[in-house]
């Protein structure tokens, strides 16, 4: 469960001080489904941070599971992010020095899992999200569905509890947008908690629940 | 991330980017080759003079005539004296010295070396049969000079000489005349080459007394002593200084060198030249060290929106900052290693091309070479590892 209370995040910008969060109020049931949307710079983008603990609020407490998260060490945030959460990018953000498979393992490399184990989940999750024929190609050499396959199979090799999807479709034509969000769909019928950053009406319309956001503020709280 | 995940990461960076990890990897090879050779020169340079040094003889002392210091009045020079000649009669009185085992005393001069409708200008030195001892010398043929016998005809010759003069006959029991005065061949050197810069295979030797009349003086050049062990080198000094003392009326007038104070100069002025040398070899290296750093550099800023992934996907600070240590631990690790290999290299060309010189790298110098590449590659990381490691993951992550 993810609960925020008074969540404040302020930029300030050639002296002037921008609410990128202004005293949000939150609470986000564990398996749920919402969709963040609102105009450019209204903040969803910094709250998608805040709750996948990239970024510190300055003000409000946060609690994940019931444990307070907003005045953890960094390695201890590191670890809730490695172990809780799986971020997945508009840009998808793969190392481009390594192959498919080893992107995917990333996670798994940094939690310290032997490699004997890593290899049966990577082929695993290989399996599962249709890659096993690109396990060795570099990102380059794949298509940008492809590219997104990889990062949402690296955002859940680690099952985490929450999924967070900053513009997932943004970079991908239509047909392919559908297919990853299907894929997404599918996680969040397995039990996973699914946010998704979007601009895009057609794709919020399909979240259960609607948050949309002005100059930092929750202006409104749709549930389906 | 287990240590031998983050080397393994890094690794495939370094690799990866090729040419960059090339380059820097060159840069500090060569600096390592270079403390290596050049260490390896120096030091070889120091063993030559040493070996040199010692190929003369040993336990030696040499007295010449004269005080090798200038500070004082020489007293005897208000009187009008000048320095007394040492004489075959110094020499005697310092063989009977207990701290000496033998004495050779040696007159040097040029004459005219004629036989066989020959003839050469030669170096000449007078001494007794106690001369090859002392100086290591080797005969090839036939007798040195008879013990006691200062005023008998005979002479030895150089190998070259020898072959010179007589070269298909056999130059033992020849006569030959040095300025007109008649001496026969009774001994042939070795070949030995140059040593100290004197060719001893274009020398004759006569008995001392000989060449005092060939060269009419009655003075010595030099004695040769040798001391009875190494422990006995300062008391003998002591004691020539002493006894020279009092056959010289109370003049202190002559000088004793030992052999060992000459090695010890001359090594302690090669080793430090080494020392410099190494140090200006180092200072490529600390080169290298900031070229590490600069491209260290370049790589977090190349690497900014990876680094945010890594923080984003769970990875904390003192991973980043261990990952990029790493990577400045392999380029400055390769680079060492091809570095000594390279230096043992050049060296080995070094000694393959001068075969007199022993240019062996000190082992000392290519473990300072090695550790001061990882040190410097090490503390050039320092900074580019915690830059990247402090990054804010929002900003990096939007950074393409």
């Amino acid at each position: 469960m993810i609960e925020l209370t008074g969540i404040t995040r302020i930029f300030r910008m050639g002296g002037q001080t921008i609410y990128a969060l202004n005293q949000i109020d939150l609470e986000i049931q564990d398996g749920g489904y919402v969709a963040i949307m609102g105009p450019s710079g209204s903040g969803k983008s910094t709250l998608l941070n805040v709750i996948g603990l990239l970024d510190r609020p300055d003000s409000g407490s946060y609690q994940l599971d019931g444990r307070t998260v907003t005045d953890l060490s960094e390695p201890e945030q590191a670890q809730y992010r490695r172990e809780k959460i799986g971020f997945v990018f508009q840009s998808f953000h793969l190392v481009p020095r390594l192959t498919a498979a080893e992107n995917i393992e990333l996670p798994l490399v940094l939690s310290g899992l032997a490699p004997s184990e890593r290899k049966l989940r990577v082929n695993e999750a290989l399996r599962a999200f249709d890659l096993s024929d690109r396990a060795t190609h570099r990102p380059s050499e794949l298509s940008g569905g492809q590219r997104q396959r990889v990062a949402i199979a690296r955002a859940t090799i680690m099952q985490p509890t929450a999924i967070l999807a900053d513009e997932p479709t943004g970079n991908l034509d239509h047909r392919i947008g559908a297919e990853v969000i299907a894929l997404l769909e599918n996680l969040h019928k397995t039990g996973t908690t699914l946010i998704v950053v979007t601009h895009d009406r057609e794709l919020g319309d399909r979240a259960h629940r609607q948050l949309i956001l002005r100059d930092g503020k929750i202006i409104a709280d749709k549930k389906a | 991330m287990t240590l031998a995940d983050t080397f393994h990461l890094s690794l495939k960076t370094v690799l990866s980017y090729r040419l960059r990890s090339v380059l820097i990897i060159l840069a500090m090879t060569l600096g390592v080759a270079a403390v290596v050779v050049l260490t390896a020169l120096g030091d070889g340079a120091r063993n030559y003079v040493v070996n040199q040094f010692s190929s003369i003889g040993t336990n030696l002392l040499v007295v010449m005539p004269g005080r090798a210091e200038t500070s004082g009045a020489f007293p005897g020079a208000v009187l009008g004296q000048t320095p007394r000649d040492l004489t075959l009669k110094d020499a005697q009185l310092l063989g009977r010295l207990s701290q000496v085992r033998r004495y050779a005393p040696l007159n040097v001069g040029e004459a005219e070396l004629s036989a066989a409708n020959r003839l050469r200008e030669v170096t000449v030195l007078g001494s007794n049969a106690d001369l090859i001892p002392i100086r290591h010398m080797k005969l090839a043929q036939g007798s040195f000079l008879k013990r006691g016998a200062d005023y008998s005809a005979q002479i030895v010759l150089g190998s070259q000489l020898a072959r010179e003069f007589f070269p298909r006959t056999q130059a033992i029991g020849q006569r030959v005349r040095l300025n007109e005065r008649r001496f026969l061949v009774s001994g042939i050197l070795a070949p030995q080459g140059k040593t100290m810069g004197h060719n001893t295979d274009e020398i004759v030797i006569i008995p001392v007394k000989q060449a005092q009349s060939l060269f009419n003086t009655t003075s010595l050049f030099r004695i040769l002593v040798e001391a009875k062990s190494h422990d006995a080198i300062e008391p003998a000094k002591e004691a020539i200084l002493e006894t020279l003392k009092q056959s010289h009326d109370g003049e202190e007038d002559i000088t004793v060198i030992t052999q060992d104070a000459i090695l010890a100069t001359f090594d302690r002025i090669l080793h430090a030249l080494t020392l410099a040398v190494a140090g200006i070899a180092a200072i490529s290296l600390i080169v290298a060290g900031i070229l590490v750093m600069n491209v260290m550099l370049v790589a977090v800023n190349q690497r900014t929106s990876e680094i945010g992934l890594l923080k984003a996907i769970g990875a904390p600070a003192a991973d980043i900052r261990f990952l990029f240590f790493a990577e400045a631990m392999w380029l400055s690790t390769a680079g060492a290693v091809f570095g000594f290999l390279l230096g043992q290299l050049g060296s080995l060309l070094l000694r393959l091309a001068y075969p007199d010189l022993p240019a062996w790298a000190p082992v000392w110098a290519s473990v300072a070479g090695i550790l001061v590449a990882l040190i410097t590659g090490i503390l050039a990381s320092i900074l580019p590892a915690n830059k990247a490691a402090r990054l804010d993951p929002v900003q990096a992550l939007g950074k393409q």
